[in-house]
């Protein structure tokens, strides 16, 4: 288990990509970057919104420990995530990080793997990507959106793996959801993915189709971020368990879901 | 420097008045890569039953302005569980450690304090009698005289360590309850638990918590939390614990200065973790800074 921390970051850099989504590079203050695996999250305060009481979990979208810089690529979906979106560089961000369980390695190195993403959903893979070709593997990934403005960060994904993408308006790779790619027909050993509930469903009943692993990524909504306050349960085969503390990531094996 | 040490009830005594209220800290191991845990004056940890709950389904949780609503529903797997297998882990801790009881009959608050009597590193019980979240028990006994001194008396007699009652705020006369509790041997009283409340989703036109009705805390709360300290310290005279919406160390001086003898620190540990050692820090330098050599001096000023 990474050691948790609370930690002041400043922000060193907001990239607006439009369409609601902001990349902020935050860098630590005093401190060096913890150590941060992929698919883990943070939970930032939020300062700058009057009506938002409790913090906002974000997942981590990269961890560039050379520049000490901390990548996270927020969708402005309410007014605290609105709030961090429009953070201005020199703001100082409290961030209680490293948090939950991330993915887990695959069983083999010449495994067959697909990382996919949808909308904000892509963020975790790019970080999980890296470190899966860091130790010896060859991650492809499969970037889902409504149109090709929701297909973000496309240079950094293809400098670490083989991109496919879906959107729905065809303005961007194969036209419809990420379930109707083609890649997904051929070969694959084991898949990861992040995005809306029902797109994880759908991906999740491909991979049982397939006999292939899957893990996924949940965002229930939370509290305390550390397993104490028991609010973002899911339901699974132990029972309720904290998406915060025992997932954000579970293999499908774990869950209850009916696919 | 000011002493902070605080004499709870039933001889217990701690190294300063801040305690995590119970279900917003679990174990306190969720919290110790942030704070030095045996720097508190005490840990309640998570409300324990007889059985393994599950709790409600979820969601569970919504937020509100200056606050938020929780329907968590006690989920816990049970005392004995939590003798084999928490237990062990926590009972080296420097600070108190106190139990919060819940059950849905009295033989089950009974059966429950039975179980933790004979552990040593257990000073104490929170016994909660203010659940909003259960359909049974919980704050079917914190909202009459009679439920709640029946739950005291039996668990009086089975458990002959330091005792405190959470009371609920969901009552109209607070202090009579808190009276009612003090008169079957309680040692002291906690207030408040939650406040019962809702939250709609007017796009979606449905409740947002799965149990339509949940147990609101924050800041929100306070002022009238600081309200029924301040009343029930007038009307008893054991002591009296308050809680209800503290962020920081002036909240927690509030609750003393309105008669708590000691506080307990809730939902603020979900927006800032450390925020407990700074309260501590907070009275620490209070002390300090207004010539006050015992903290104990204050409570109740008002």
């Amino acid at each position: 288990m990474t050691k948790k921390h609370l930690m002041d970051f400043k922000v060193a850099e907001v990239d607006n990509f439009g369409n609601g989504y902001t990349l902020l590079k935050l860098s630590p203050i005093g401190k060096d970057m913890p150590l941060i695996e992929g698919g883990q999250f943070v939970n930032i305060q939020v300062d700058k919104s009057k009506n938002t009481f409790l913090r906002r979990p974000i997942s981590v979208n990269f961890v560039d420990y050379d520049k000490q810089l901390l990548w996270l690529l927020v969708k402005d979906a309410g007014e605290g995530t609105h709030a961090i979106c429009n953070a201005e560089e020199g703001d100082e961000l409290n961030i209680l990080l490293p948090l939950g369980r991330g993915f887990s390695l695959p069983n083999d190195k010449n495994d067959s793997l697909l990382l996919i993403g949808g909308g904000v959903g892509t963020a975790p893979m790019l970080y999980w990507g890296k470190i899966l070709k860091d130790n010896g593997y060859s991650p492809r990934f499969l970037l889902g959106g409504r149109k090709d403005t929701d297909i973000l960060e496309l240079e950094a994904f293809r400098q670490v793996g083989e991109v496919f993408i879906s959107t729905e308006d065809a303005s961007a790779g194969e036209k419809g959801f990420v379930t109707m790619h083609s890649v997904l027909k051929g070969k694959i050993d084991k898949i990861y993915c992040c995005g809306p509930a029902p797109m994880m469903k759908a991906v999740a009943k491909i991979a049982t189709e397939k006999g292939c692993e899957c893990e996924v990524s949940l965002e229930n909504k939370m509290a305390c971020g550390l397993g104490a306050c028991l609010c973002c349960v899911e339901d699974s085969k132990k029972g309720n368990v904290c998406v915060c503390s025992e997932g954000p990531v579970f293999n499908i094996k774990e869950l209850k879901w009916e696919i | 420097m000011g002493n902070l040490k605080v004499n709870i009830g039933g001889g217990l005594v701690l190294n300063n008045p801040v305690m995590t209220a119970s279900g917003t800290f679990g174990y306190g191991e969720e919290f110790a890569d942030i704070i030095d845990l045996n720097r508190l004056g005490a840990i309640i940890v998570k409300g324990t039953t007889l059985n393994h709950r599950e709790g409600n389904p979820y969601p569970r949780m919504a937020e509100t302005p200056s606050g938020m609503l929780n329907a968590v529903g006690l989920q816990n797997k049970g005392v004995d569980y939590f003798i084999n297998n928490i237990y062990p882990r926590i009972k080296d801790y420097q600070c108190k450690i106190i139990v919060n009881v819940s059950g849905a009959s009295i033989d089950d608050y009974v059966a429950v304090c039975e179980k933790l009597m004979p552990l040593e590193r257990v000073d104490g019980i929170e016994v909660n009698i203010s659940c909003p979240n259960v359909k049974q028990g919980g704050m079917a006994f914190g909202t009459t005289c009679e439920g709640a001194a029946s739950v005291t008396a039996a668990v009086r007699k089975a458990y002959s360590k330091p005792m405190i009652i959470k009371l609920s705020p969901n009552v109209t006369d607070i202090a009579s309850i808190a009276k009612a509790v003090e008169s079957e041997g309680a040692d002291a009283v906690s207030l408040t638990n939650t406040f019962l409340g809702m939250a709609i989703d007017v796009e979606k036109q449905a409740p947002i918590l799965s149990t339509i009705t949940g147990g609101l805390s924050g800041p929100c709360i306070r002022p009238i939390a600081v309200r029924m300290v301040w009343q029930v310290a007038k009307a008893v005279n054991i002591p009296v614990i308050g809680l209800g919406g503290i962020m920081n160390g002036r909240d927690a001086l509030e609750f003393m200065l309105a008669g708590a003898n000691a506080i307990e620190v809730g939902t603020a540990n979900f927006i800032n973790p450390a925020v407990t050692v700074e309260i501590v820090d907070y009275m620490t330098d209070y002390c300090k800074r207004h010539g006050i050599e015992d903290i104990n001096d204050i409570v109740g000023k008002i």
